[in-house]
């Protein structure tokens, strides 16, 4: 393995940023999501190169639980943003400011 | 060039890329293409850092399942329309690209102090990953880490519930009137 563990943990940080910048500039709820995703994808991919580089498997069990946690969170996540869109007939994430002051 | 650096030369600015237009794309849709791109290159990347298992996970259940849902979701909510370009906040935009930026640069001089060049022993495959990736991955899990994956199922099975009950029509006294009202 010639490639430094740094390389990968770069990488993971700008995907990781991507997914911040892509949070906080769209207003799609959608898309917001999916940057959401990006971001656990990001820290995953940190998580299995540490586990590379320290020569054991806990990082790959924890990026495996991730993954699972992902899973569940967008089944929850998705299903609210239906049942908004349904309230509200949109998912734009600015429209939704009942709660603002 | 050892095989990885290639691997790794390819395929990174591929993800890279495919982050930055799902950013830039205005059409829901044609983001999560650009999202199952980007998630097809992660799982090079697992296989490459020595855990193939994770790689057909990843193509499974991120590439396949999450973003299947993700896809069904959106044509289900006809979300093809264009995003105003309204700021609530002004100057949200800018401000949080050079976070995102300043976040970037953060974490690469954190790297750049903690890792340095840094490079993993080579021979993962014959220690850690000896009988097989899938194996290995199993007898951490079943043995170290059981608890966690039993509370696990609970949450899928939680979170499972919660999604009937927030996506269930409410059947109360709002649909009788609705039906009564001319549409």
């Amino acid at each position: 393995m010639k490639t430094p563990i740094s390389y990968f943990v770069v990488l993971s940080a700008a995907l990781f940023a991507i997914g911040t910048v892509g949070v906080l500039v769209r207003k799609n709820a959608l898309v917001i999501f999916m940057s959401v995703e990006l971001q656990l994808n990001a820290v995953n991919l940190a998580l299995v190169a540490f586990s590379r580089l320290h020569g054991n498997l806990n990082g790959q069990v924890l990026a495996f639980f991730s993954m699972v946690v992902a899973a569940a969170e967008v089944v929850v996540g998705l299903a609210i943003i239906v049942n908004v869109y349904r309230r509200m007939h949109t998912a734009n994430v600015d429209d939704a400011s009942l709660l603002r002051w | 060039m050892a095989p990885d650096q290639i691997v790794f030369w390819v395929f990174a600015p591929v993800s890279v890329g495919s982050a930055v237009a799902m950013l830039f794309q205005r059409n829901a849709i044609h983001a999560a293409l650009f999202l199952i791109v980007n998630f097809f290159t992660l799982a090079v990347f697992y296989l490459v850092l020595g855990a193939p298992f994770l790689f057909a996970v990843q193509i499974i259940v991120y590439a396949g399942a999450i973003m299947v849902l993700f896809l069904f979701v959106i044509m289900l909510l006809g979300v093809d329309r264009e995003e105003s370009l309204v700021e609530r906040l002004r100057g949200q935009r800018p401000l949080a690209i050079v976070l995102g930026l300043g976040l970037a640069a953060e974490i690469f001089v954190a790297a750049r102090a903690s890792l340095g060049l840094a490079r993993a022993p080579a021979n993962f495959d014959q220690t850690v990953n000896a009988g097989g990736n899938a194996q290995a991955l199993s007898h951490v899990l079943f043995r170290n880490y059981f608890l966690p994956f039993e509370v696990t199922s609970i949450l899928l099975i939680v979170s499972a519930i919660a999604a009937m009950v927030l996506a269930q029509r409410e059947r109360t006294t709002t649909d009788t009137e609705r039906e009564v009202e001319p549409a």
